[in-house]
């Protein structure tokens, strides 16, 4: 992606001089994946080295650049709105490779390994569904964090689906599955006090 | 801290199928404090039903304590305990949860008379816990009348009518949309906030997630629990500045 793509789009709307495509991107998203001044400077170089953008008059009293957008450019973004978002190969995934470690490696609890992650990506759930309550009139942000919300919720479905077919796997072998009486925790008796809600 | 509305203590839940023990429940322990949605996971099997028909004394467990409001379910005669469960526990459910002859007022606020108070504060009462589920404006309507999102506001709204603080919910979005299914749980979750004690058994991450605390199910052992992270800005940042 494409910070390229994200600041052309921005652009499309007018011209503009990189602090304020910074904010418009992170306004849009939620500050979910922040620029930097410096990566969006770069990026308008390379765009006004491709043609896709140019300077938009001189710099301002504070030295600042404004850039408008070039009718190639604006070809660049019809185009990248029009195709889908090809991911090439499976990007390395940890969680992944950790599991599959975990089911071939002797004496690791996967019971356990596969609980820890469910706990913490719940937690994440939690956390991601309090957000949004509070990002109702803010369509673009709240899209973002369906986003990683329905993100999450795969995630935690593949972890059950793991734990089932690890268990098959262990019924199969005739064993019990590696960790056969979990272990109990103590509940935890948290106070109700009205916990930071947006 | 205030004293929770439900405290479960060494719980454990017994079925006998001819000569097998199958344990549906194995030493849980769990309190629920007033303000409290807690969401409770697991696969089928796993004791989530039972947990639930244990809290509101629909079933009794083999051993260990169920306090409902400091009251020991297990220390009352039949008759006790039915009126604890009737004051102080409301149920929602998957589906059939209104009687079908009664209006949407008339659903809510029968709990009520049947506690033995006068129609018209009875009436007053359902009207206001109408009101604090969004659908006052449909009192008048029987069941067949409101889609089904209605329905199971109208639910909550009998479920907590009067002094109730206990709110013991069966997959209640199981029928509904997801939109549909998403303002249900709003709805449970505001309940919550404003003070009633809310259990919610569920096998859909995306709802137990607008719970204060998740808690697992395995074979009839509570085995983890989860809360709300730290905070929401290293969470985003977790997703990586691509």
């Amino acid at each position: 992606m494409s910070i390229r793509h994200g600041l052309l789009a921005l652009l499309e709307r007018g011209p503009s001089h990189g602090y304020q495509l910074r904010a418009e991107f992170d306004a849009a998203t939620g500050a979910t994946w922040p620029l930097n001044v410096g990566q969006v400077y770069t990026t308008l170089d390379r765009l006004a080295r491709d043609g896709l953008v140019a300077q938009d008059g001189e710099p301002d009293s504070d030295g600042r650049i404004a850039y408008q957008i070039t009718d190639e450019g604006r070809r660049e973004v019809t185009s990248w709105f029009a195709s889908p978002v090809t991911r090439q190969g499976a990007p390395r995934d940890e969680l992944a490779i950790k599991l599959a470690l975990a089911v071939t490696t002797p004496g690791v609890d996967v019971v356990s390994v596969v609980q820890t992650q469910r706990s913490a990506t719940m937690a994440s759930l939690q956390e991601l569904t309090r957000l949004k309550t509070g990002a109702d009139d803010d369509l673009a942000w709240s899209l973002v964090l369906d986003h990683l919300l329905f993100r999450a919720e795969a995630e935690i479905r593949w972890l059950d689906h793991c734990e089932t077919r690890v268990a098959r796997a262990a019924a199969r072998r005739g064993e019990t599955p590696v960790s056969p009486a979990p272990t109990p925790v103590a509940a935890q008796t948290t106070p109700a006090g009205k916990r930071g809600r947006r | 801290m205030s004293a929770p509305v439900l405290l479960l203590s060494g719980v454990t839940r017994e079925h006998r199928q001819g000569s097998t023990v199958v344990h549906a429940l194995r030493g849980v322990d769990l309190a629920v404090h007033p303000g409290e949605l807690v969401a409770v996971m697991g696969p089928s099997g796993s004791g989530k039903s039972t947990l639930l028909h244990v809290a509101g004394g629909l079933d009794t467990p083999t051993s260990g304590q169920v306090l409902v409001e400091g009251t020991d379910l297990a220390s009352l005669s039949a008759t006790a305990s039915a009126t604890i469960r009737r004051r102080s526990v409301g149920y929602v459910f998957q589906d059939l949860n209104l009687l079908p002859s009664l209006s949407a007022l008339e659903n809510v606020s029968l709990p009520r008379e049947l506690d033995g108070i006068r129609g018209r504060q009875a009436r007053g009462e359902a009207l206001e816990a109408l009101a604090e589920v969004g659908v006052a404006d449909l009192a008048d309507r029987f069941p067949d009348e409101m889609s089904g999102g209605q329905q199971q506001r109208v639910a909550i709204a009998r479920a907590l009518v009067g002094p109730r603080r206990l709110l013991l919910a069966d997959e209640p979005t199981g029928a509904l949309d997801s939109t549909t299914g998403e303002e249900v749980l709003r709805v449970l979750r505001s309940r919550c906030e404003a003070g009633a004690a809310g259990v919610l058994v569920t096998h859909e991450a995306r709802h137990a997630a607008w719970a204060d605390r998740v808690v697992f199910l395995r074979d009839g052992v509570l085995v983890d629990q989860s809360g709300p992270v730290a905070g929401a800005e290293s969470l985003l940042s977790a997703g990586g500045a691509a």
